[in-house]
């Protein structure tokens, strides 16, 4: 593989970068694998990669319905953070964080992690108490976490709304300075280059039409472009996971839904955090480019669409607007949306299933993309070890019968009401 | 036409609470709270009038176009 760097750079300029080698193949399907991946995203990407890298399995396909980074990697606010109260999340996801800041270097592509911090903004006494609550959890979990007065955080983003007479007056809030953003392409693009090179095929514009499944054991996976066998397969499709399910005649505590992100027109740099909005579901950062990148909550109702409706995109803005008045004046650029797959206790799923040699990953919820390379990681041990790896053993598919749910935001089973 | 805003979901129509005059698998439990199907396509769904008369209904909605087919009663049986 062509390494990226200052040298390499210079070189190709001197042949106006015609000769620069693709960033990946473009194979056709063979017969067998050791193991197929089904969804070219994140964390599909990310498992092949790791599963070639930590366990030097490299017979590995990916197959993709559409192109590779189409889907929610494509399509998130790029935040990553770590800030769980819960060990199960907290543990899982500053193990992410580690792998987040030497990811660049790991796959000599620069991801553009900007570890700007994060800051969740409290509106009440017992908001402060909970946030306080919460960063002490973090703490013992070795993740940095701050609680912020009402002064501190003035001085960290003074655009804020803080007079007086508003509904929800700015008491605090909770810091996690070493969470951040990553320009979300190339992580996709970065773990796509380095599976490829290691022997990977990824396959694009593969549809996934039935399984075959003999004796409770996987054999194979039927697709648009033929029979693929594979001693194991691994479901890593995020917002299409009941769509595979109904396929394997799997329900799952999962159900699909809309969610919607929008930029604004760029403006001079005036954000240097990402910030959520406490009384409601908003939350903001300022992309390299100047532009405003907001989301919020879900549509509400199920979705298979990527694309969702007006009274969402209101609802947020509003709250946006409550917590910084001067985004009133900005100009939407683009608004999109993404289909979610969201678990009953707003954790994920990343196990073994009842049948032998199929793998599952999923129930991402709102948090998929900061998850990517844990994901990837621990899904791979799992795959390439036939058990789970004691990071992603709370994301069991049975803990909703044996009720060891992962109620991070203690909302219940409906994790899409707010 | 009624306004969307005016609306709020309630999931999946189709689910049933196990009858409580008889023996209750842990199973049967799970499917009733948890698992759902999410189907792609026709779906059957709870929607609450709630910025308006508070009637629950029952709607037939496409989940990958939004377009709606049949609204019913929320006691109605749909065949």
């Amino acid at each position: 593989m062509q390494k990226y760097s200052v040298f390499n750079l210079i070189k190709n300029a001197l042949s106006n970068h015609e000769k620069w080698d693709l960033a990946w193949k473009d194979p056709s399907p063979k017969k067998e694998y050791d193991v197929v991946i089904i969804g070219g995203g994140g964390h599909g990407l990310a498992t092949a990669y790791y599963l070639a890298k930590e366990h030097n399995i490299t017979n590995v396909a990916i197959i993709e319905k559409g192109w590779i980074g189409g889907g929610n990697v494509g399509r998130n606010t790029t935040i990553i953070r770590s800030n769980y109260m819960y060990d199960d999340n907290g543990l899982f996801s500053e193990f992410g964080m580690d792998l987040w800041r030497r990811m660049s270097q790991d796959l000599n592509y620069n991801v553009m992690f900007s570890p700007r911090g994060i800051i969740n903004l409290a509106h009440s006494d017992a908001q402060m108490n909970v946030y306080a609550r919460r960063g002490n959890s973090m703490r013992l979990n070795g993740i940095d976490a701050v609680l912020l007065n009402r002064e501190q955080v003035k001085e960290i983003i003074p655009m804020a709304d803080f007079s007086e007479n508003v509904r929800f007056p700015i008491f605090g809030g909770l810091m996690q300075p070493s969470a951040g953003t990553a320009r979300h392409d190339a992580v996709a693009w970065g773990y796509a280059r380095q599976a490829d090179s290691m022997g990977v095929d990824i396959i694009q514009n593969c549809e996934v039409t039935g399984f075959d499944v003999s004796a409770g054991k996987i054999n194979g996976v039927r697709t648009s472009r033929g029979d693929i066998k594979a001693k194991k397969i691994g479901l890593c499709v995020a917002g299409s996971t009941n769509i595979l399910a109904e396929k394997l005649n799997m329900t799952l505590p999962i159900e699909t839904h809309l969610l919607q992100a929008c930029v604004s027109e760029p403006v001079k740099p005036v954000l240097d955090n990402v910030v959520t909005f406490g009384a409601g579901h908003f939350y903001i950062s300022q992309s390299d480019k100047g532009e405003m990148v907001m989301g919020g909550d879900l549509d509400g109702y199920n979705s298979y669409a990527q694309r969702g409706n007006l009274p969402t995109l209101q609802h947020v803005l509003t709250e946006g607007i409550a917590m910084m008045p001067f985004l009133s004046k900005l100009k939407m650029l683009r608004t999109w949306g993404g289909i979610m797959d969201m678990s009953m206790d707003g954790s994920p799923i990343i196990d073994k299933t009842h049948i032998e040699g199929l793998y599952l990953n999923c129930g991402w919820c709102y948090g998929g993309f900061k998850a990517t390379p844990a994901s990837g990681w621990t899904f791979a041990h799992t795959i390439a070890q036939d058990r789970v790896h004691e990071l992603n053993a709370g994301y069991s598919l049975n803990r909703f019968n044996t009720g060891h749910l992962i109620d991070e935001k203690g909302l219940g089973t409906k994790t899409w009401i707010s | 036409m009624r306004s969307q805003n005016e609306f709020s979901y309630g999931g999946d129509a189709s689910v049933k609470r196990p009858l409580l005059n008889k023996e209750v698998s842990d199973q049967e439990w799970d499917n009733f709270v948890y698992n759902r199907k999410s189907l792609r396509g026709k779906h059957l769904e709870l929607w609450q009038h709630i910025s308006g008369c508070r009637q629950w209904i029952k709607v037939e909605r496409d989940t990958s176009t939004h377009e709606i087919f049949r609204t019913f009663k929320a006691d109605e049986e749909v065949a």
